[in-house]
């Protein structure tokens, strides 16, 4: 295959994956854009082999590789449960940066590689660098987001003490280094600040992810997932490959975007996430004093009269969050929705944007379930309708249906989108205590007139529920 | 403290202010409970019920009303009934201040502290499980749609039987507060045709949620008095009013008036005219009929026929479901008699810093405090929600609003200094590729916004699938064709780094698409 044809054939490619990417944009076409995604790979895969830049001789190689990670991969894939997604992401998402690392250092010891001009070198070396940075930031990132998604790294944020500071010096001392790098004579003595960047941006990475709380995941999952595409787009600039280049700043632009929506939905500043570290996000501990408190009681309900208020409404509203994935309970829920659908009641879910840990969570666990997707609904076009919902059902979630962000301009997630349950006629909350939600924050939609809460483990309470709508 | 329970003395009234079953909780709140003898008698409640749920019988109506500090009445008390009543005792129950000066005057003479439970202010959410007028409207709904069908020579519901076809009948509703949408509901669940109007176009929601059908007036105005009450409409509106009234005249089979404003006399809405054009056997129940009807013809107190249509004026709808609205009617006092003792020791505190109870009170210790001041807490609940609304539109779909002109600038200028540097350092081959960087970076960004947030799981593990695009650097790296210059090229080292970030690479991809497609094909209608 000669070079053109290559060329063209990558053209092919990114047609492909920009289809695949468009065609998400509704539950019809998607598969057909997976698809696409699919065949794009493959166009790109054999291009590459079949090109001029690889000869017959590393052929086993290739694809023994593929063989053995194609497994892997595939193995996975059907093994890992949908309310794991996250973690899988993550786990993906520091292979990725891996990758990009040795790419990267592959690519500088290469001495094969020949410029035309010392700029050119220079700008090499610049994209080697700046190529392992993002990788190695990647790769300990997600590492630590799999943890923490996982559950083998405590969800609790961990804060060291002046941590700006760390971070802008490590900054600095990359910067340095970087300098250090570019006036090397040799190889030899070049890989010293290489190595040392590397350390440092793993450590970086760690810090970074480490400094965020379990509630905060999606933000972080979707950024970890617009670096991994950086990544790439600078791996694509080392080797000159535009293909890389241009996949990388979809997928970049992707995460970014991503977590754009997930910041807003949370009334975060994007920009203090992007650079990491949450560090304008996190609520000054003040704030939470001078909010007030709410006031009222608390007024229980049991899984038999739950049961009876959902058989009476005509218009029930399911708000999931984190807790029904946790319980694993979307299963029963789709059991309830059939029954309840079965007795001509309106069900519909109303799914907040960073519900779950990691964007469209809840869509997915509710598809798993074989929820159908067209009574799934999004906070915005669901919240007008709550003053005609007879019973609004929140499933394990707190801070995004707290009515203290729009009432209170004293409370730490003030001016936060949230779903407005509380103007449902009734609204039950499932909760295993009255303990307050990731933002540390008492929510005053327990104490309303209007709310029952059902406590216990959600999966158990909604068997109840369930047991109850069929007696 | 004694609650006295008097037979109600009015003629033809059934019901009784408090029945067995809350006698008990009326007791468990440390109140003792005495009942005039025969007092539920008339609602299917008798003496013995009473005493088992811990009440005193006492004989005579003198000897209850001396014998009471706090008296629970369903009608206002006669002018008897206040002579009985004891120096600076207590009465709560149907009072209507504005239209029973007198009575008022009489009460206050007494020194009596007087709860009007007509006097509610209902639009307190946290009054509605006092609220009488409610609960006594939903029954009477229901017993007027009761007196229709007993009127009616039909069935309800369409039938198809061997002895032929059964048309079902047609009802329409006027008026569509709490009555109303009782009679709707009731119709609907008999299986009549329910077609219903009102002046205020937001209750249309709660008519079809009933199972009827809204009927427009054809002209633009909006009803709503303030309070949940109706106001008086212009007269272009009123035109077109009759208009529609005479149509479903024609077409319907029964008729039942609930349109009322408060303070003024109920609106004609039925005419002689319509009444002769309805079908002969068709059914009027005038739910208006004590504040002087919605139909022309009606007597009030009485079912009448005229020109073959039976007009049913009945003033004492509910009374003529005794047993059903005496336990509601008492369940209303019973929550008020929470809200006065919250101590639960038998004691009340008229509390008039409450707004709810403040509303209800309409004599104090013989002071008279009707009517109250108006509340004033919605107003300043709306308008936080207000400023919160444009804050969340655009989430979602689209990049949202669009920016303002100066951080536009301030964009554009940082844009322009960081390309000027690029352009400034940057040799020409790195140029070409930058441009399809940045590029790419706006497909990504047009495109990514389309994808719905449904899709946000599947769109991340599709594009993580897609970044092991990064496969094509490692498979460059790993058997290039090498000319002799680079013979010091350490090709077993990059050769094992490159298969190694392959195989991540292709777990990834492989995983990726899997994963992603096993996703999607969850997602179904």
């Amino acid at each position: 295959m000669s070079s053109s044809l290559a060329t063209v054939a990558y053209i092919g490619a990114t047609i492909l994956f920009i289809l695949s990417l468009g065609g998400l944009a509704n539950p019809e076409t998607a598969r057909r854009g997976n698809l696409f995604g699919m065949i794009g790979m493959a166009i790109a895969v054999l291009a590459t082999v079949l090109g001029p830049r690889v000869t017959p001789a590393g052929y086993a190689w290739i694809v023994g590789a593929l063989v053995i990670g194609g497994s892997i991969g595939l193995y996975a894939a059907k093994k890992v449960q949908m309310t794991q997604m996250p973690e899988l992401v993550a786990l993906m998402h520091s292979l990725v940066g891996l990758a990009a690392c040795l790419v990267g250092f592959a690519s500088y010891v290469d001495t094969s590689t020949v410029f035309p001009s010392h700029a050119e070198k220079v700008i090499h070396e610049v994209e080697v660098y700046i190529g392992i940075l993002i990788g190695a930031v990647t790769f300990s990132g997600s590492i630590v987001a799999f943890g923490k998604l996982s559950g083998r790294i405590g969800g609790k944020p961990l804060l060291l003490p002046a941590r700006h500071w760390l971070n802008l010096v490590g900054l600095l001392v990359v910067v340095w280094f970087l300098r250090e790098f570019l006036r090397a004579e040799t190889m030899q003595a070049g890989m010293t600040p290489l190595i040392v960047m590397t350390v440092i941006a793993l450590l970086f990475g760690i810090h970074m992810v480490m400094a965020i709380g379990g509630a905060d995941m999606p933000v972080v999952v979707s950024m970890l997932n617009s670096y991994s595409g950086w990544a790439a787009a600078a791996t694509g600039f080392m080797l000159s490959n535009d293909l890389l280049i241009v996949i990388g700043a979809l997928v970049g632009s992707s995460g970014a975007i991503l977590s754009y929506i997930m910041c807003r939905a949370m009334n975060r500043n994007f920009i203090s996430v992007i650079a990491g570290g949450f560090g304008g996000g996190a609520p000054a501990p003040s704030a939470g004093g001078a909010a007030a408190q709410p006031q009222g009681e608390v007024t229980a309900i049991s899984a038999a009269e739950t049961a009876e208020l959902l058989k009476d409404a005509k218009n029930v509203v399911i708000v999931p969050g984190y807790g029904m994935a946790v319980a694993q309970a979307q299963h029963v829920v789709n059991e309830i929705t059939k029954n309840l659908r079965g007795k001509g009641v309106n069900v519909r879910f109303g799914i907040h944007p960073v519900a779950g840990r990691m964007p469209g969570h809840m869509n997915v666990l509710l598809a798993e379930a074989k929820v159908p997707y067209d009574i799934v609904l999004e906070m915005d076009e669901i919240n007008a309708d709550f003053p005609d919902t007879d019973v609004a059902m929140v499933i394990g979630a707190n801070d995004i249906v707290n009515p203290a962000a729009q009432e209170d301009p004293a409370s730490p997630i003030a001016g936060m989108p949230v779903l407005e349950v509380w103007k449902a006629r009734t609204s039950i909350v499932m909760k295993r205590s009255m303990a307050s939600g990731y933002a540390g924050v008492d929510n005053p939609l327990f104490y309303k007139e209007n709310n029952r809460m059902l406590f216990g483990d959600a999966k158990k309470m909604l068997d109840e529920v369930l047991a109850a709508l069929h007696g | 403290m004694k609650i006295g329970v008097p037979r109600e003395t009015a003629a033809g009234e059934k019901r009784v202010a408090t029945v067995p079953d809350v006698v008990g909780k009326l007791v468990k709140l440390g109140f003792s409970v005495a009942v005039e003898s025969r007092a539920g008698e008339a609602a299917n409640f008798p003496d013995e019920a009473y005493r088992a749920a811990g009440a005193e019988v006492v004989g005579s109506a003198a000897e209850l009303w001396a014998g009471s500090d706090i008296v629970f009445k369903v009608r206002p008390p006669s002018p008897d009934e206040v002579a009985l009543m004891r120096e600076g005792g207590m009465l709560v129950g149907f009072v209507w201040p504005a239209q029973n000066p007198e009575l008022m005057q009489a009460l206050a003479g007494k020194r009596a502290t007087v709860l009007a439970i007509d006097a509610l202010p209902r639009q307190l959410s946290r009054a509605q499980k006092m609220d009488a007028l409610t609960s006594m409207a939903g029954v009477s709904g229901y017993r007027a749609v009761i007196e229709a069908a007993n009127a009616f020579g039909r069935f309800f519901n369409g039938q198809i039987t061997a002895a032929g076809k059964i048309p079902p009948a047609k009802v329409f509703i006027a008026g569509a507060g709490v009555a109303g949408l009782a009679a709707i509901g009731t119709s609907a669940s008999l299986g009549a045709i329910v077609r219903a109007n009102d002046t205020r176009a937001e209750v249309a929601d709660q008519v079809v949620s009933l199972g009827g059908e809204f009927v427009k007036v054809d002209y633009e105005e909006e009803g709503s008095g303030g309070g949940g009450y109706a106001k008086v409409m212009s007269e272009g509106f009123q035109q077109a009013q009759r208009a529609m009234y005479a149509q479903q005249a024609q077409e319907c089979d029964i008729i039942i008036t609930t349109a009322l404003i408060p303070g003024r006399p109920a609106p004609r809405l039925i005419t002689a005219e319509m009444v002769r054009s309805m079908k002969p056997g068709s059914v009027i129940v005038d739910m208006a009929a004590e504040q002087g009807g919605n139909c022309e013809l009606t007597v009030p107190g009485e079912a009448v026929v005229r020109h073959d249509v039976t007009i049913v004026g009945y003033t004492d709808l509910a009374s003529r479901l005794a047993r059903q609205s005496s336990t509601l009617y008492s369940n209303n006092l019973l929550r008020l008699t929470e809200e006065l003792c919250k101590t639960k020791d038998g004691v009340v505190d008229v509390n008039m810093e409450d707004d709810a109870i403040r509303g209800l009170t309409v004599i104090k210790e013989g002071a008279v405090t009707w009517p109250a001041p108006p509340l004033k807490l919605p107003a300043p609940v709306a308008k936080p929600k207000a400023a919160v609304a444009p804050a969340a539109k655009g989430h979602g779909h689209g990049p949202g609003e669009p920016m303002s002109a100066k951080s536009l600038a301030i964009v554009f200028a940082i844009g322009a200094i960081a390309l000027a540097v690029v352009g400034a350092f940057a040799p020409a081959s790195f140029l070409s590729h930058f441009t399809v960087f940045v590029l790419a970076c706006f497909i990504g960004y047009m495109v990514i916004w389309n994808v719905t947030p449904s899709l946000h799981t599947p769109l991340m593990s599709v594009t993580n699938a897609i970044s092991s695009i990064i496969a094509i650097g490692a498979l460059i790296q790993i058997a290039p064709p090498l000319d002799g210059a680079a013979s010091n090229r350490p090709s077993t080292l990059i050769l094992g780094m490159a298969v190694l970030a392959l195989v991540l690479t292709a777990v990834n991809m492989f995983g990726g698409f899997a994963v992603t497609r096993r996703m999607l094909a969850m997602f179904r209608k």
